[in-house]
């Protein structure tokens, strides 16, 4: 297990390298899943504005290519947001009954 | 040196024209209102080059302050009693992300009930929150210490933000004689305003003030531990050298007639000047009387405290507040704490005095002094307090 650093080892001031947020895993908060369905998907990015979390993957040509679970906390934000009609190219789904 | 006629207020806004700090940001309340009133109009006629933030509160003056702090800006601000209370969320969080802000607090009562004169209840309610806090005794002083202050939080061995007071109304709007400094020689003194590594650089990213759990949160607060005992020396090393350039010593305490004194007070503020007449007195009466000044309070210097005091035979503690703890006010406790270990302990009894900025005047003082023959240690007095 990695040591945590002492007082005198830490950056001044309650200051951080940028970017940390990466490292701490925090898809395991969720409760229910976002399923991305990629026939359904318009590409407008609007789950990709929205995703507080920039947990929405984009591929090498920018195209939406799926979910990062393990940022995303299922706030369910995407899905909302998803104006594809009449059924959404996102749902929820339970993580476990 | 300029020689001027100036009120509390208007001292400590002209040392803050001379800083020419970066940014201000504020929101007027009595009786500190003049303080950024003054200054924004230094700001409006263009003599300094300050940003002024006009805020629509104290909570988001002192956030104001941070950002801009932490953008690496000089920053100073002015506040009191319930604009203090307001700013109490962010004073902490200051404090913990290393900002050097300076903060123009004139004492005044907390509500409530409301009240706008002075007592020290504002300023010692966030006595715990990592900021240095420096009493004046008048104007001269108030004007000196806002110049110090500067100097203090900014050396790297501190780096936590420094409130200066002034009593409220006492000093805030009494005018007196103070020397300043000339413009040039305050701008030298002070010099550039250093960044540190947690100064926000667009070219090396950082975050600020993250999520700190079980983890990380004890280390965190460690530092800002150590920078308080370290801001002693930082303090007087600065208070002495400002000595040796403009002529007025400053330490982290002041002893009047104290060395061979039998009977003697601590004291804060505007009273240390009420006090000294009445100790010249009982000293022309052959009564050996003295007084220990307190400039700063955090950091609290117990040990000096402690060997000035313990030879004294009977001490009163006058505190401007009451922290309703049921065992006196906090100076008291503070004092008290830092005798423990004192070979020879004096007899300490505490004057809860002037709340809500009731007169304490020279019959009050001399009443103490000669309660002092009979006090018991440990006694509480709520001074004067109609039943």
């Amino acid at each position: 297990m990695k040591k945590n650093m002492g007082w005198k080892e830490l950056p001044h001031g309650d200051s951080s390298p940028a970017g940390t947020a990466n490292e701490f895993k925090t898809g395991d908060w969720r409760s229910e899943r976002p399923v991305w369905n990629k026939e359904k998907c318009i590409n407008c990015y609007f789950c990709w504005v929205y995703c507080p979390d920039a947990s929405i993957l984009l591929d090498k040509d920018n195209k939406v290519a799926g979910i990062d679970y393990d940022h995303c906390k299922g706030c369910g934000i995407c899905r909302a947001e998803c104006p594809v009609k009449p059924e959404k190219a996102i749902v929820m789904k339970q993580e476990r009954s | 040196m300029p020689v001027l006629a100036r009120t509390g207020n208007e001292a400590m806004a002209e040392a803050m024209r001379q800083i020419n700090p970066d940014v201000v940001a504020a929101y007027p309340i009595s009786p500190a209102t003049e303080v950024v009133m003054i200054f924004s109009k230094f700001v409006a006629d263009g003599l300094v080059d300050t940003e002024f933030v006009a805020v629509e509160s104290e909570h988001s003056a002192m956030s104001a302050c941070v950002g801009a702090a932490s953008a690496g800006c000089r920053v100073m601000t002015g506040t009191s009693s319930q604009g203090l209370q307001l700013m109490s969320e962010i004073l902490p969080i200051a404090s913990a992300l290393r900002q050097p802000i300076v903060l123009c607090e004139v004492n005044r009562a907390l509500s409530g009930p409301i009240n706008i004169h002075c007592d020290h209840s504002d300023t010692m309610a966030v006595r715990d929150f990592g900021w240095l806090q420096i009493f004046s005794e008048n104007a001269q002083e108030a004007y000196d210490s806002v110049l110090q202050m500067i100097k203090i939080v900014e050396d790297v061995k501190v780096r936590l933000p420094g409130m200066v007071t002034t009593d409220g109304f006492i000093i805030s709007h009494c005018m007196e004689k103070i020397e300043t400094l000339e413009d040039a020689e305050v701008k030298t003194y002070l010099g550039e305003h250093k960044k540190m590594n947690s100064t926000l650089d667009l070219t090396k990213p950082i975050t600020l003030g993250s999520l700190d759990l079980q983890d990380y949160y004890f280390e965190h607060r460690m530092p800002m531990a150590q920078a308080m005992i370290e801001a002693k020396e930082v303090i007087l090393k600065v208070g002495q050298e400002f000595g040796a350039k403009y002529g007025r010593p400053y330490g982290l305490l002041e002893k009047y007639k104290l060395d061979d004194a039998e009977v003697a007070i601590v004291a804060m503020g505007s009273t240390c000047g009420t006090a000294r007449v009445v100790i010249d007195e009982l000293r022309e009466k052959g009564i050996k009387a003295g007084m220990l000044k307190l400039r700063v309070f955090r950091p609290f210097p117990a040990a000096e405290v402690a060997e000035v005091l313990a030879g004294v035979k009977s001490i009163a503690v006058l505190d401007r507040s009451d922290s309703l703890s049921s065992q006196g006010g906090p100076l008291y406790t503070e004092v008290r704490s830092a005798l423990y270990d004192a070979k020879t302990k004096p007899v300490l009894s505490n004057y809860i005095y002037g709340l809500g900025g009731r007169e304490i005047n020279l019959e009050d003082l001399r009443q103490i002094f000669s309660e002092q023959k009979s006090n018991q240690s440990g006694k509480i007095v709520y001074f004067g307090v109609r039943e």
